[in-house]
């Protein structure tokens, strides 16, 4: 039911690596490492900066993708991946979008199931990737009944 | 402290075990992440979803597993990193983070992740690419 989104792509999105969102996210996750909030570690590292945890992409804004409606209950996130060319560093803009990966059904133990998945861009100011992502996102039957309604 | 290339194949970074799993952890990472399911921090939501209690955003326990990671920023960077969710995270879970070198293809180490219940239970498991600069 998800098949004719594959291929939509969303807006692009300016979002910024926040020094504030940094601290707080690594607080959330417990790392509480100085290389992600203090800035003479940052400025003493390689990157002369201080960077974000690798799944700090989490908390970016991906924009719209027209037409794919999603229900905010009832979905399991099965799998995540990140690829980096490198981390992200405090400060930076990033230019974010995301697309409709693909679609399947499968048999599971919960019925037919819906696997649906998204991969997230994000680009620097050069316009270089800095890191894309994949979110597996499950849908069991009962859920996809409802929103075939 | 060692450094990751100074490990050998099968050898594993320093575990780390977590405090038990808190609703104040669950609120303070739906905050961090703009992600506010109800089903990670209201009873009667997690419930309603048939759930017998709030679970952890798969999220949250993903994030806390790459910190085994962090104290390496020198060496190298995290490239890739994948996790299949494969259990619940309920309250007041014990979780153990780990991380084992498995493959090594200069300049990248590839580690087998897991986060583990105090049942021994891998409620997350998946890959590290560490490369090294």
């Amino acid at each position: 039911m998800f098949n004719d989104q594959v291929g939509k792509v969303s807006n692009k999105v300016k979002n910024v690596v926040e020094r504030g969102a940094v601290k707080k996210f690594a607080e959330a996750i417990g790392d509480l490492h100085p290389i992600y909030f203090d800035e003479e570690t940052g400025r003493n590292s390689r990157y002369q900066n201080n960077i974000a945890p690798p799944t700090f992409p989490r908390t970016f804004d991906y924009g719209v993708i027209e037409g794919l409606n999603l229900p905010n209950k009832g979905l399991i996130h099965g799998e995540q991946t990140f690829h980096y060319q490198r981390p992200l560093v405090v400060g930076e803009e990033i230019l974010c979008c995301s697309e409709v990966k693909r679609y399947f059904e499968k048999k599971g133990n919960f019925g037919e199931m819906g696997f649906l998945i998204i991969e997230n861009f994000g680009e620097d100011a050069a316009g270089n990737m800095v890191f894309s992502s994949t979110s597996t996102v499950v849908i069991s039957e009962a859920v996809r009944k409802v929103l075939t309604k | 402290m060692s450094t990751l290339t100074q490990l050998k194949l099968g050898e594993s970074v320093q575990e780390i075990q977590l405090e038990p799993v808190s609703r104040i952890d669950l609120i303070k990472y739906a905050g961090a992440s703009g992600d506010f399911n109800p089903i990670h921090t209201i009873d009667e939501e997690a419930k309603r979803a048939g759930l017998p209690g709030i679970i952890a955003h798969g999220m949250w326990t993903m994030g806390n597993l790459a910190k085994l990671f962090t104290p390496y920023y020198e060496e190298g960077f995290v490239k890739d990193y994948s996790i299949r969710f494969k259990g619940m995270v309920f309250l007041n879970d014990v979780i153990t983070l780990k991380a084992t070198l498995k493959e090594v293809n200069e300049p990248s180490l590839r580690f087998e992740v897991k986060a583990l219940n105090q049942n021994g239970n891998e409620v997350l498991k998946g890959e590290v690419l560490f490369t090294c600069y």
